[in-house]
């Protein structure tokens, strides 16, 4: 019998009950970056902790500052200075626990020293002598990311894994607000939270990507608000304000620790410098758009508050200074050492074993570089 | 007991198993072995897989080992990245060929090459299962060979098995490589028959040798996966024309077996390359080109190819105009410039 037909009887049934998911609303961020510093809230900040930030903030600039000497001098291919954002890195670095992991992209060198890997071998990349200059696993620092937000999923796949093996483990991936735009920042938002897995992910919105400013990348209100999206909760905090960094994103770190699952922090901040050296910024912003940030610099901001409250002296103020100094100083010489290369390493590492292929490539060029030196040249030559 | 009776036994105990069985064989028996090995993709959960090849491992091993995921292929490699940091062995399902593309990006930029930028502190022992390749009527965007692109990307390993047997072999091999692995499925061979005893231990060879399938002396024919069991049958049908073919399945791609390939080569003196992806910056060129190079003075001709036509792949009542055939593989061995044979 058609509908048609059973006209006379014909009820139209409901469809089967439907319900949101979640509900929205405690998942949404609040209308403001959230503040500390030069607020009430502040009363109720660790000292201790807004110490370690001030003094890592100082060595953060001054890390920024020597490493984009180092380009000027033609030691660095690049670098992708981080200054005016010290506080977003600081405290990426400064909420884990030793056992976590960091997924830094390309501009986040800064997090991984403060993380605690050595000032010279964050720089490896940089420099050009090999990809990555340290063991991840040793520090628990992935491989700094070039390419945008592919580092995301890595991100969710190792917070899955070690939940899996029940291991206490949280993983804190840093993105740019371009990346934002790109689909592995959208899958991992998504897997991550599908899975519940223990991640955090870091927004750095700085305004720019290169030159597109965020007007130009995305319609949404507010990066925090693509979290609601995906079922997390999306964060907004002021990004030049360390304590208000911090605190959300230990908030968030708790959350994932104790199960809760991913959260997307969006830190509002600015990129003072260029993209790189490579990028000229007077061609897509202007002056006033840029001092009006330099006067809500993150070290300013927390040296003003640190001093109202008595924590702060010309003598500690000049100990963290000079702290800093040593450690450009260390830098710049370390870094000012031409590095020792060895060509067939090249062959090492492409396989576990090397093929039959590699192995006939690798001789090639053990006879060039044996017939090089016989030559009395070092292989400049086939270089030309 | 003795080697002969242990062989006359497991043959007494082979089964007819399909080339699907066998490789969900393959994976179920790595998941019991190693408590790393993590299985993963759109619909390989209670479907069992598209192609049924994951059958029955959530219900034995659970969602955790066997996990159905959301569908985003750039977001199942990208996790399984991650895994393989931590220590686990994905194996991860890539639905059909032309839906891989999405994770060409994670592939090439970091599953890769992990290994080579961190000095080899950091490998990622990662399996990644492409069906590929024609035959079976998909519609477009469902029958695409795309192992060119996977050879081209150095830091994987790219093989296709054509057996059963090797179906089983290899892919348990991939899952143990420490090294990525590209695993092609020939789609239009997963329901292919053999013999095959899952329980007594598969004679194969390792990842890297290709494997003379059949002897001959007038001429070789190279091939892999799909195309294997079409040579088979020409070298089959070659002998009412008088030519003995020999038929060398490649097996693996990456790393390449020059030798057994340059070995049957000398001894045959002529060469067909066949496959079903297309000739121009096909796979066929790279082999044509070091078969060349190792075996000049022993050809007799030059090394032919006998590929897929350079178009997209084609719909499905057209395929079989597209897909290398006995017919136009003979003709490539007719022109192998016998005249010039003594």
């Amino acid at each position: 019998m058609t509908v048609m037909e059973q006209r006379g009887v014909y009820r139209p049934t409901p469809p089967p009950a439907w319900q949101p998911r979640t509900d929205a609303a405690p998942l949404l961020p609040d209308a403001e970056p959230y503040r500390v510093l030069g607020t009430e809230a502040v009363g109720k900040a660790d000292e201790e902790l807004l110490e370690r930030l001030y003094a890592q903030l100082v060595r953060g600039r001054r890390y920024n500052t020597q490493a984009t000497a180092l380009t000027k001098q033609g030691r660095l291919a690049v670098y992708p200075s981080s200054t005016g954002q010290e506080a977003c890195e600081v405290a990426a670095a400064l909420v884990l626990q030793e056992q976590d992991w960091l997924f830094p992209s390309y501009r986040d060198t800064l997090a991984a020293v403060a993380r605690g890997l050595d000032p010279v071998q964050a720089l490896t990349l940089l420099r050009g002598d090999w990809h990555t200059g340290y063991d991840p696993r040793e520090y628990r620092i992935a491989p700094l990311c070039t390419p945008l937000a592919t580092q995301l999923p890595h991100a969710v796949g190792l917070a899955h894994a070690a939940r899996l093996k029940g291991d206490d483990v949280v993983a804190l991936a840093m993105v740019g607000d371009g990346g934002t735009s790109e689909g592995d920042f959208h899958e991992a938002l998504n897997f991550a939270a599908v899975w519940q897995a223990p991640v955090v992910f870091l927004v750095q919105n700085n305004g720019f990507a290169i030159s597109v400013p965020l007007d130009k990348q995305t319609a949404a209100p507010t990066l925090a608000h693509k979290a609601v999206g995906y079922g997390m909760p999306g964060r907004l905090v002021d990004g030049n304000d360390a304590a208000a960094v911090h605190e959300v994103l230990s908030e968030a770190v708790s959350r994932a620790r104790s199960g809760g699952g991913p959260t997307l922090v969006e830190a509002v901040t600015y990129r003072m410098d260029a993209h790189t050296n490579a990028d000229d910024a007077t061609r897509y912003r202007g002056d006033a758009e840029v001092e009006a940030w330099r006067a809500h610099d993150p070290i300013l901001l927390l040296e003003r508050e640190l001093t109202e409250r008595g924590l702060l002296d010309e003598e500690r103020m000049r100990a963290v200074r000079d702290d800093a100094e040593a450690m450009a100083a260390d830098l710049r010489q370390r870094m000012n050492q031409d590095p020792e290369l060895d060509p067939m390493d090249l062959f090492s590492h492409v396989y576990a074993e090397q093929t039959t292929q590699l192995r006939e490539q690798a001789a090639q060029l053990r006879a060039e570089l044996e017939a090089s030196e016989e030559a009395g040249t070092d292989g400049e030559e086939n270089a030309r | 007991m003795s080697t002969v009776a242990a062989e006359r036994a497991a043959k007494k105990a082979a089964k007819p198993a399909t080339m699907a069985q066998a490789l969900g064989r393959a994976l179920r028996d790595s998941l019991a072995e190693d408590p790393a090995v993590h299985v993963l993709g759109e619909d390989v959960g209670a479907l069992g897989g598209v192609f049924r090849v994951t059958d029955g491992l959530t219900k034995e091993f659970g969602e955790d080992r066997c996990t159905d995921t959301p569908l985003a292929e750039a977001g199942i490699l990208g996790t399984a990245v991650g895994m393989a940091m931590y220590g686990l062995r994905p194996v991860v399902e890539m639905q059909f060929d032309a839906f891989a593309y999405p994770a060409f990006e994670q592939l090439i930029s970091h599953v890769a090459r992990m290994r080579n930028r961190t000095r080899g502190a950091m490998p990622l022992p990662i399996t990644v299962r492409v069906p590929y390749g024609g035959g079976i009527g998909g519609v477009e965007h469902h029958s695409d060979s795309s192992e060119a692109y996977y050879m081209a990307t150095p830091g994987l390993h790219v093989v296709t098995p054509a057996t059963v047997a090797d179906a089983y072999g290899l892919l348990r091999a991939s899952i143990a490589s420490d090294d990525p692995v590209v695993f092609l499925e020939p789609k239009r061979l997963y329901w292919s028959k053999a013999d095959w005893n899952p329980d007594a231990p598969q004679s194969v060879e390792p990842i890297g040798k290709a494997v003379v399938r059949r002897t001959g002396r007038s001429a070789t024919l190279l091939t892999y996966g799909p195309s294997v069991p079409v040579c088979m049958e020409a070298a089959e049908a070659a002998v009412a024309e008088g030519w003995d073919l020999e038929v060398v399945d490649l097996r693996s791609l990456v790393p390449f077996d020059d030798e057994t390939v340059a070995a049957s080569v000398r001894r045959t003196g002529r060469a067909v390359v066949v496959h079903e992806s297309g000739g121009f910056g096909g796979p066929g060129g790279e082999i044509a080109a070091r078969v060349t190079e190792r075996c000049f003075h022993h050809l007799e001709a030059p090394v032919l190819r006998v590929a897929g036509f350079d178009i997209p792949y084609p719909p499905p009542m057209l395929e079989r105009h597209h897909l290398p055939g006995v017919d136009r593989i003979l003709d490539a061995v007719a022109r192998l410039q016998w005249e010039a044979d003594s």
